[in-house]
């Protein structure tokens, strides 16, 4: 396949999704068909793109939160005064991997009440895991080498970490960050169980009314978001990449 | 000068370096030759405190090594390394900065350094100088890595393996590069390596270590004549022990008066190459001019046979 055939895709997919939130309306008549009994094609309460804007925006709080937990404690166990504490944080962090998001989000509800804040903290805890583990990753597999003469040249733990180890790590903790927004942006959807704003509401309106074409509106722009987040971030990785004098993986 | 008076590393309750001492000349070229796990990489990381000596000292000019913190020390001290090391991320330019700017040098005279160390190893820095590491070839990063050592104008070089992963044609090159950057700015330079035969051709003095232990530490040519140990001997090679001889040696200290046909060799060839050149000519004489091209007299195979005997 040519180069630009995948950009141009990707383009097409940007203004596809650009279209549908800013004017919905249009594409009815390709939902219509979908719905059963005169019920409305296009989500009616409530904007389209302002749900939108709130799933990315709860997305990138709990992603921030998560990328400054995980790096700092990736930090933290690689340092040789912390590497006692690597069995402990690799636990904790895998526990809020295997921990269900749903089930955070019941138990997170009776102390910090509905809405935006039981979701994020289900997102954080969910996306620590591959932010922690390729940042871990990255700092202990930064070339012997090349870490030896920075310590040759006189350099001190923080210069070292922050000229040398983060830097070299960077694509690799971007691989991890790309991977837990990809999976936030998904499992956002039922924070709407308890009354977030995100777009996994107009799914459930559509579960509840048995409205084919809302499930299936709230699905697709949650994808096309994924999709293109995904890609934006692999762009930048591989740029990352090349700059740190790796080559990039092919695909 | 470097006195290193009686250090000792253990590891558990093993002696990596065992209760070695030696001094090193100012100004001089000092290499530390032994097998792997002799304790010779070790011995030349106490020295920059890379590696924390378990006792003993190590002076440079009369000054304990332990009187300034660690990283200070290492950027007053040039370091190169095996596969030399260089930041993938950062440019020629940027990774020969390296220790001035951690001095804090302004910008303009970093440059100025960078420029000059450049020129000096025969990279032109405006082509250079913007490449990051991966775009050179391995002889270039080598010179690289020897550059960023130097930046500082550091008084003592320590240079672990540095030619370990070129091939032999660059690392020729690489070598005469080095004896003449240590007779420009007058460095003091251990380099450590397990080939004797880099040892022989770069040393003003050999150390020989075996299981931590400072075996022999003597000239080249001592170490050739009257190896301390089996060991010692094993290392040289006994079988060419006599080329390795003459290789220390310059033309010039065996001409004869008298002429021979043929072509010439300069007189500050060593005595090797003569020996070389006479055996694949068939010839038992040649000429020898000066270094102004002047014939100065003859050099034969058996002037040159007599001097590759055992010194007595």
């Amino acid at each position: 396949m040519k180069a630009w055939v995948p950009l141009l895709l990707r383009l097409g997919l940007l203004a596809l999704l650009v279209a549908f939130l800013s004017n919905p309306l249009w594409f009815e008549p390709v939902l219509r068909p979908l719905t059963q009994n005169g019920a409305p094609a296009i989500y009616n309460q409530g904007s389209l793109s302002s749900l939108a804007f709130q799933h990315l925006r709860t997305v990138a709080i709990a992603t921030a939160a998560a990328i400054v937990v995980a790096v700092a404690l990736a930090i933290l166990v690689t340092r040789p005064a912390g590497a006692e504490f690597l069995p402990l944080s690799r636990s904790l962090v895998n526990i809020g991997q295997t921990f269900p998001p749903v089930a955070v989000l019941a138990l997170a509800v009776p102390a910090v009440g509905f809405g935006e804040k039981p979701t994020l903290i289900a997102l954080f805890l969910y996306g620590l895991l591959p932010i922690f583990e390729n940042t871990l990753t990255g700092l202990t597999t930064t070339p012997a080498n090349v870490v030896e003469a920075a310590r040759g040249a006189g350099m001190t733990g923080w210069q070292r970490l922050l000229k040398i180890e983060l830097p070299l790590s960077l694509p690799v903790i971007l691989a991890g960050i790309r991977l837990s927004v990809v999976i936030s942006l998904a499992t956002a959807t039922i924070g709407s169980t308890v009354a977030a704003k995100t777009l996994g509401e107009v799914i459930i309106a559509g579960l509840q009314s048995n409205n084919l074409a809302f499930v299936l509106q709230g699905g697709l722009i949650v994808a096309a978001l994924a999709v293109l987040i995904y890609d934006a971030l692999t762009a930048l990785e591989r740029m990352a990449a090349r700059r740190m004098g790796q080559v990039p993986a092919a695909g | 000068m470097i006195e290193i008076e009686s250090i000792t590393k253990r590891y558990g309750d093993v002696a990596v370096v065992d209760d070695v001492s030696m001094v090193i000349e100012p100004h001089t070229l000092t290499v530390i030759v032994g097998t792997s796990g002799s304790g010779k990489t070790t011995l030349l990381r106490m020295i920059n405190r890379l590696v924390e000596p378990t006792s003993g000292t190590i002076r440079l000019d009369g000054v304990d090594n332990r009187s300034v913190p660690g990283h200070e020390l290492r950027r007053s001290i040039g370091y190169a390394i095996q596969g030399n090391g260089l930041f993938p991320h950062r440019t020629v330019a940027q990774n020969i900065g390296t220790v001035p700017l951690l001095l804090g040098w302004d910008a303009a005279r970093i440059k100025a350094r960078v420029d000059e160390l450049l020129a000096l190893l025969q990279l032109d820095p405006a082509a250079f100088g913007p490449r990051y590491p991966h775009e050179l070839s391995g002889g270039q990063q080598q010179r690289v890595g020897v550059a960023r050592a130097l930046a500082a104008e550091p008084n003592v070089l320590l240079m672990d393996e540095p030619f370990g992963a070129l091939d032999p044609i660059i690392r020729t090159k690489a070598q005469e590069d080095l004896l003449a950057i240590q007779k420009r700015f007058g460095t003091t330079i251990i380099l450590v390596t397990h080939d004797m035969e880099e040892a022989v051709h770069l040393g003003d003095r050999i150390a020989v270590m075996d299981a931590g232990k400072l075996i022999q530490y003597a000239s080249p040519t001592e170490i050739l004549a009257r190896p301390a140990t089996g060991f010692v001997e094993t290392l040289v090679g006994a079988s060419d022990r006599p080329f390795k001889l003459l290789s220390l040696g310059e033309v010039r200290d065996v001409v004869e008066p008298g002429s021979a046909e043929g072509e010439g060799i300069a007189a500050g060839a060593t005595q090797r190459d003569a020996l070389a050149e006479l055996l694949w000519s068939g010839r038992t004489a040649m000429p020898v001019t000066s270094d102004d091209g002047m014939p100065i007299g003859r050099v034969t195979v058996q002037g040159l046979v007599k001097r590759a005997a055992r010194p007595k």
